[in-house]
């Protein structure tokens, strides 16, 4: 059986699954100044009775390094940086410990100035003197020639007590984004380790011992071991819990919408054949811009709880939350209050949702049937509004090559897949004004963690091979090989599905059933006077993000159990 | 957050599967390492610099501007449109205002192709900048336009679609005819007789480096502009004045590059020529990004720069100061200069040998134009490709007179079907283009 646990802003939840559907399903509240007392209560009461060895995994979704990212809890941390000529690396300054020290690596991989190990040593000095202890080493176009963050590594030694290099934590071109992405993993690095440490060793020692693994932004999960030397990767991982949790229930030869709406927001993400839209460099965190990869999602501020004002004879939803719904006890009026007016959903006190939706009336100056139905139309038109947006701006995303800019199809949904508390009420409006089929997730209130239960470990390589200077790499595994110079790009693609298989059984895939997928592969050939002097060839490969293998009777009987929900036109 | 100080677009197209041929400097890997430089660089993260997928162009932009021997799809690749769609593209997103300035990054080049097409030249089959700007004057009205084409070679066939129209300043700086393809832009060439003097040539001599080009610039290019007024400023951004550059021999650097588009503000620039794909573009490139976004290029330079090494020498200075000299003596006489040229001729001739370096064909042209003080003046072009194609193509100006449309006309109606394959009309007065031949 397998544990899937999301940690949500107000309560998280947690499933168990087995082969025969949703075996049980629980919330808990979540207490942010604790989330290792809430993860572990999720955990106990959900194992209460059954056999801890028939626990396959537990797969955690949480909150606990973006929390931290986000409101600035990290420690300090050391950054030595070697940019050598380009845009000055002052701009990208992570904070006071920041440090940039000589060499440079030209766009081939070529060494132009050496580093000074000298002036490493006096930097490691001063940042040991400081009491830093955890450090991200990071030089330009590292991922086509890693040597010079290795030698820094190697003068730092074991004075600290984790060393983060950036080759080693994305393999794509973007050195801001290396520097940000290496720097919250150093950050978060402690915070992480400590916490599920404190999980699996109090989970022993309550006889609870199950393999646990860590939900990524991009939809896979990784196993907790192998987290510990990319523990950024942890991040933002909840709407990707959501959009995993509707993979089952999406066509699987058509563009979809996943909307997961919250009491606060709404995020929003694209399945194009059952397989979910990946951003294409990374996520973006409390100002950092990085290299972790992610689904493509976006979030608004319109949830059922968002406050309803009326501004300037105009109603404005969110993008706060007060509070719960007025019919709850709430602040102040709510879609959600707008909905219990108009018969599409109920519960609360009604005369309390009628008290509400007269403030909004009153200051519209019409009567309580028209103010809800405006408000419900508004919050479904808002949600439907930006995700065109969000279909426009993936419509509009450059591309490189004569045949993908004529050949490039559009991305156009047919259908939409609603989650979240509110998702069957909210359906009914979005069913209304989109010419979209509506459907709404079976068990939508715990799809989520349906979702991180289910998912697959995934994971990238991106290899680079030069046949003129006869080397091959894949920095991010550690990787360079000589090759000859007849090396072609059919060997480029077999190496590198060769380093992901075994990565991703390293990071806890499954042998048997590993979905691999060539992304780029490109090769040049370079010719300098009248010859051709040798081949560039570039070759990105990755484990498509999706649920693991044997997920369908699962997915099946969740549904048999629920039927799958159509909204009512 | 890093924030560009001037809101700039971007398209960067660069055509990864299109090559001349495999082995041309104009082939898959020309943009490949600036592609790597701008990213690690991490420039289209910075707030500000907004990435725009290319549009097309459509077949009336290009026949704005071209007469296309024997047709359009004949000299056009799926490439082109998209290349001049990627100028056309910022160039919207510029009059649109969603940015303040644009670059187009992008290929193939297009400055050696002339008004009529039979097929490639100087790696060029269409003009990118002259599509772009016929189409945003049609689609904003935008009159005055001022296109200053810093490639090493001359911009031959810029020079050609606008050598009769007052009001395209169209100034090149290159290295002199004399040493470098395609053999043209001397100081003497000013323009046709309805519009001596808004055709200007800056011939360098080689090894001129950014003391010389930025010289001309700053004392010759800025005082011009000034005083023609243009409602936008075009930047041919060709690189190959770089000093790495394997088919030029200037001595020009990524600081240069970025300090002259410092100087010259261009609304728009679109790339050209340049073929130091390693150790020239990726630099120049960038300092080019960072220069229009108004952001600090100064830690910016090329693996071996070494300004000792691409010193100009002081002869090269002095004649940079008496070309610069003698440009601004023209322009300063344009009025005089173009009484002494039209005389009393109310039409004027033109005969040329155009050669295609890429396809190899030998062109023969004879241009009449007739001679107007209020406009462009009608023109008519007698061309005929050796063992090809010979055509016949009016041309009547965008704010033409009524003489000069009736003589278009006239031009056109009267012309035989069965001497020519194919007869052309490009009405810019009334937008209207179409063609007649014995077939149809």
């Amino acid at each position: 059986m397998i544990i899937g646990l999301d940690v949500g802003g107000t309560h998280t939840d947690v499933v168990l699954l087995g082969i025969e559907g949703l075996v049980r399903q629980i919330k808990v509240p979540t207490n942010s100044s604790d989330l290792f007392a809430t993860v572990l209560t999720g955990l106990e009461k959900i194992t209460e009775g059954i056999d801890p060895a028939r626990i396959s995994r537990a797969v955690l979704s949480t909150t606990l390094t973006t929390n931290r990212i986000v409101q600035g809890r990290i420690p300090d941390v050391g950054m030595i940086v070697s940019a050598g000529p380009g845009m000055d690396p002052e701009l990208f300054r992570t904070g006071p410990h920041y440090h940039t020290v000589a060499g440079a690596i030209d766009h081939r991989g070529r060494e132009i100035t050496p580093i000074d190990a000298g002036q490493v040593l006096k930097v490691a000095e001063n940042l040991k003197n400081n009491g830093i202890r955890y450090v991200g080493v990071v030089s330009k176009f590292s991922v086509r020639n890693p040597a010079h963050e290795v030698a820094i590594g190697d003068l730092l030694g074991d004075r600290f007590e984790k060393v983060f290099l950036g080759h080693r934590i994305a393999g794509q071109l973007n050195f801001p984004r290396r520097i940000a992405t290496t720097f919250l993993n150093a950050s978060v690095y402690p915070v992480h380790k400590d916490f599920f440490e404190a999980v699996v060793n109090s989970l022993a020692k309550k006889g609870l011992s199950m393999p646990i693994r860590i939900l990524k932004p991009d939809g896979g999960n990784m196993r907790f071991d192998a987290s510990i030397d990319h523990p950024a990767q942890t991040i933002l991982s909840g709407p990707a819990a959501s959009v995993m949790g509707s993979v089952a229930f999406a066509p699987k030869d058509e563009v979809c919408l996943v909307l997961d709406i919250g009491g606060t927001t709404t995020d929003m993400a694209v399945l194009v054949d059952g397989v979910p839209l990946l951003d294409p460099i990374g996520i973006s965190i409390g100002g950092h811009k990085t290299l972790i990869r992610s689904l493509e999602t976006v979030s608004i501020g319109v949830g059922g709880d968002s406050a309803v004002r009326v501004v300037d004879g105009k109603i404005q939803i969110g993008p706060d939350r007060l509070g719960m719904a007025m019919a709850y006890g709430g602040p102040v009026p709510t879609p959600t209050d707008a909905m219990f007016l108009l018969g599409i959903g109920d519960g609360g006190d009604p005369h309390k949702a009628r008290e509400a939706i007269q403030l909004v009336a009153d200051a519209l100056g019409t009567d309580l049937q028209d103010a809800a139905n405006r408000i419900f139309k508004q919050a479904c038109g808002t949600i439907l509004d930006e995700a065109g947006s969000m279909i426009d701006r993936i419509n509009a995303k450059p591309v490189y090559t004569v045949h993908e800019l004529w050949e490039g199809h559009r991305l156009q949904p047919r259908q939409i897949l609603v989650l979240g508390g509110p998702a069957p009420w909210f359906a009914k409006g979005l069913e209304r004004l989109s010419e979209s089929r509506v459907t709404v997730v079976p068990r939508w209130t715990v799809a989520n963690a349906i979702g991180a239960g289910l998912a697959r470990t995934t994971c990238e390589v991106t290899f680079f091979a030069d046949t003129e200077q006869k080397v091959a790499s894949a920095p991010e595994e550690n990787f360079t090989t000589v090759i000859p110079s007849t090396y072609t790009k059919e060997d480029a693609i077999e190496a590198t599905l060769d380093l992901l298989r075994r990565k991703a059984i390293a990071r806890g895939a499954n042998p048997e059933h590993l979905e691999l997928e060539v992304i780029e592969a490109m090769s040049f050939n370079m010719v300098r006077g009248f010859y051709t002097t040798g081949r560039n060839i570039r070759v990105t490969a990755q484990v498509k993000p999706g649920l693991i293998q044997g997920y369908d009777p699962i997915a099946e009987k969740i549904m048999d159990m629920n039927g799958v929900c159509h909204a009512a036109r | 957050m890093l924030r560009a100080k001037n809101r700039t677009g971007l398209v960067f197209f660069p055509a990864f599967d299109w090559a001349i041929s495999p082995t041309h400097p104009e082939r898959e890997e020309r943009l490949l390492y600036t592609q790597d430089q701008v990213f690690e660089e991490g420039l289209l993260d910075i707030e500000g610099i907004i990435e725009y997928k290319p549009d097309l162009v459509t077949k009336k932009d290009v026949q704005r501007v071209h007469f296309c021997v024997p047709d359009l799809w004949a000299v056009m690749t799926e490439s082109h449109f998209i290349s001049a769609g990627g100028a056309k593209t910022i160039a919207m997103a510029v009059m649109d205002k969603q940015v303040e300035r644009g670059f187009a990054l992008v290929r193939p080049p297009g400055h050696h192709a002339n008004r009529v097409v039979h097929g490639a030249r100087g790696f060029c089959n269409v003009n990118i900048e002259a599509i772009m700007v016929e189409y945003i004057r049609k689609a904003y009205g935008v009159n005055r336009v001022a296109i200053v084409d810093t490639d090493c070679h001359h911009g031959d066939g810029t020079q050609d679609i606008y050598w009769h129209d007052p009001d395209t300043l169209f100034i090149s700086i290159h290295q002199d005819g004399r040493t470098l393809y395609p053999g043209s832009g001397f100081l003497s060439e000013l323009g046709g007789p309805n519009a001596v003097g808004s055709t200007i040539n800056i011939p360098l001599p080689p090894n001129t480096s950014g003391e010389g080009i930025l010289h001309a610039i700053r004392e010759v290019v800025l005082p011009i502009l000034k005083e023609f007024q243009p409602e936008i400023v075009v930047n041919s951004a060709g690189q190959d004045n770089h000093y790495s550059d394997p088919i030029t021999n200037m001595n020009f650097s990524a600081q240069g590059y970025a300090e002259l588009t410092t100087l010259l503000k261009p609304d728009i620039a679109v790339l050209e020529g340049g073929y130091a794909i390693e150790g020239a573009l990726p630099y120049v490139n960038a300092g080019i990004i960072l220069a229009m976004a108004g952001m600090d290029y100064s830690h910016l330079r090329e693996p071996d720069f070494d300004p000792v090494k691409i010193r100009q020498s002081p002869e090269v200075s002095r004649w940079v100061h008496k070309t610069c000299d003698k440009v601004l003596e023209n322009w300063h006489q344009r009025r005089h200069l173009a009484e002494v040229v039209r005389g009393d001729y109310q039409l004027m001739n033109r005969d040329r040998d155009i050669y295609y370096d890429t396809d190899n064909i030998h062109e023969h042209q004879q241009e009449i134009i007739r001679v107007c003080d209020s406009c462009g003046g009608a023109l008519k072009i007698d061309s005929a490709a050796l063992g090809m194609k010979h055509i016949l193509a009016v041309h009547i100006p965008r704010n033409a007179c009524e003489r000069c449309r009736k003589q278009g006309y006239q031009w056109y109606d009267s012309a035989d079907t069965t001497h020519y394959d194919k007869i052309y009309l490009q009405d810019r007065s009334g937008d209207v283009i179409t063609e007649k031949s014995q077939a149809t």
